[in-house]
């Protein structure tokens, strides 16, 4: 019989909060890269807009989880539970702020010809998209084998990043005008690669939350 | 059993302790090793044995009619069942805080000094003395000075659960065993007494009951969850609290049984 079934209602609808704020970080990212690639303005300042609703969440969420504990005082899983909460939602409010940043680089972008077809920074965040989906779904299954799985995404992903490194670096070296909107590029890949160290910060904290074992995904 | 994670010098060793009361089993192969000058709080729900444990650690159980012990607990490396041992040695060396606060019903003075005289201190000087550092230590003398003289009784509950420490404290026991001792006080006199335990534990080892997880969480340095008779599981207390690796731990401090 659960004792306190109030408080564990609770702690669950904090878990569905958490996974809607990953629905609408997962949508940032998605629209920020869209709008570079296309580079269509309208949807780059969507996302700049949409960034605010992000931080209220955060906001809304850490207060919850600091009012459970005050007045609940959470042990062992729950407490694993909530101090999992509270870093996820910090790392999904910087994944936000990343695509932010794209977005804003869309803005500036605009009206320029891009120097060339975006090809691997819309690869760099499909790979993103599909690591976020799966850290979430880690985090609402409590499955720490899924979780696990993020570090070799995340290789992919470093991986993919130095290409598209060398890839711009070339292209600077062959081409000193395409300077100014090439290091804007590795700005963007730097930030996906950010995004994707933040999911398997996700990751982490799932498995400490279902395990109590602190591993590093990200090595 | 095993010495446990960070264990410090153990004070008790506990060994496939089972204990009968007539033909009802209440405790199963209880194993546990209890460090010196730390805090060993004792939790689990009501009649998981518990407090029959704390009990046997002086031999509190042999005044209930039917009870029959297995198993071996030794304290310094003396086991305390064997018969040659002074059950009245053994319980001034072990004393126990109970429940309720129980003062005699005589002076504040006369409480402290009474296990010292049953146990032969006639000189005043010398018993003023020990009167005086019982107090200290159990963080009283402020309050009762200046009332040594009065009855007992007439102090509140919090500081006559001082008083009894004060009382116990007194005979300069080793070994301190406490059963549920703030579940009668209000928050703020049981703050007091936590803080009084904490500072107990540099000179005695101490292992409390409690039925209060926050108190077992902010006092002791090791816990040990009882379930139906058993030992299910010990372990530091900040791991205990945090990870514990039994699912039945995790189900009660968690709430998810009652």
């Amino acid at each position: 019989m659960d004792t306190r079934s109030g408080f564990h209602e609770e702690l669950q609808e904090l878990e569905q909060n958490v996974l809607a704020m990953g629905g609408w970080v997962s949508q940032a990212v998605r629209d920020s890269v869209t709008a570079l690639k296309e580079l269509n303005e309208t949807l780059a300042e969507q996302v700049i807009e949409r960034d605010d609703r992000l931080d209220d969440m955060q906001v809304d969420i850490e207060n919850r989880c600091l009012r459970l504990i005050a007045l609940q005082q959470p042990m062992a899983g729950d407490l694993r539970t909530i101090g999992t909460v509270l870093k996820v939602v910090t790392d999904l409010e910087r994944m936000g702020d990343h695509a932010v940043d794209i977005a804003r680089t869309a803005l500036k972008l605009s009206g320029q010809t891009l120097i060339k077809p975006l090809i691997d920074i819309p690869r760099l965040a499909d790979i993103a998209q599909d690591m976020l989906g799966t850290g979430l779904q880690a985090f609402v299954d409590r499955d720490a084998e899924l979780a696990q799985t993020l570090a070799d995404k995340d290789d992919q992903m470093d991986h993919l990043y130095s290409q598209i490194f060398r890839e711009l670096l070339v292209l600077m070296i062959e081409d000193p005008s395409t300077i100014r909107q090439a290091t804007q590029l590795l700005f963007v890949a730097q930030s996906l690669e950010r995004v994707a160290d933040h999911i398997t910060n996700i990751g982490e904290w799932t498995i400490y939350m279902v395990t109590g074992e602190r591993r590093d995904l990200n090595l | 059993m095993d010495a446990l994670p960070d264990a410090g010098e153990v004070k008790i060793d506990v060994e496939r302790l089972n204990l009968f009361y007539g033909s009802q089993q209440a405790l199963f192969d209880v194993s546990i090793a209890v460090n010196r000058q730390a805090i060993t709080a004792l939790i689990g729900p009501s009649g998981c044995g518990k407090s029959t444990f704390l009990r046997t650690l002086n031999r509190m159980n042999d005044l209930i009619p039917g009870v029959r012990i297995t198993g071996s607990v030794r304290i310094d490396g003396t086991d305390i069942y064997r018969s040659r041992v002074d059950v009245v040695d053994l319980r001034k060396r072990v004393g126990m805080v109970f429940q309720r606060p129980n003062p005699f019903p005589m002076s504040v003075y006369d409480n402290v000094a009474y296990g010292p005289r049953i146990h032969g201190t006639r000189n005043k000087k010398k018993l003023d003395e020990i009167v005086e550092r019982s107090l200290r230590r159990a963080a009283l003398w402020e309050e009762t000075k200046d009332r040594l003289h009065q009855p007992a009784l007439g102090l509140s509950g919090g500081q006559q659960q001082r008083l009894c420490i004060a009382r116990l404290l007194a005979v300069e026991p080793e070994v301190v065993l406490m059963d549920e001792p703030t579940s009668a006080l209000d928050p703020i006199s049981t703050l007091r007494i936590e803080e009084l335990i904490t500072e107990l534990k540099r000179s005695y080892t101490i292992v409390i009951v409690t039925h209060n997880m926050q108190q077992a969480a902010r006092v002791s340095d090791y816990t040990a969850f009882f379930l139906n008779g058993e030992l299910v599981e010990v372990n530091r207390t900040d791991e205990l609290f945090t990870r514990p690796q039994d699912k039945r731990t995790e189900d009660y401090i968690t709430g998810r049984f009652g």
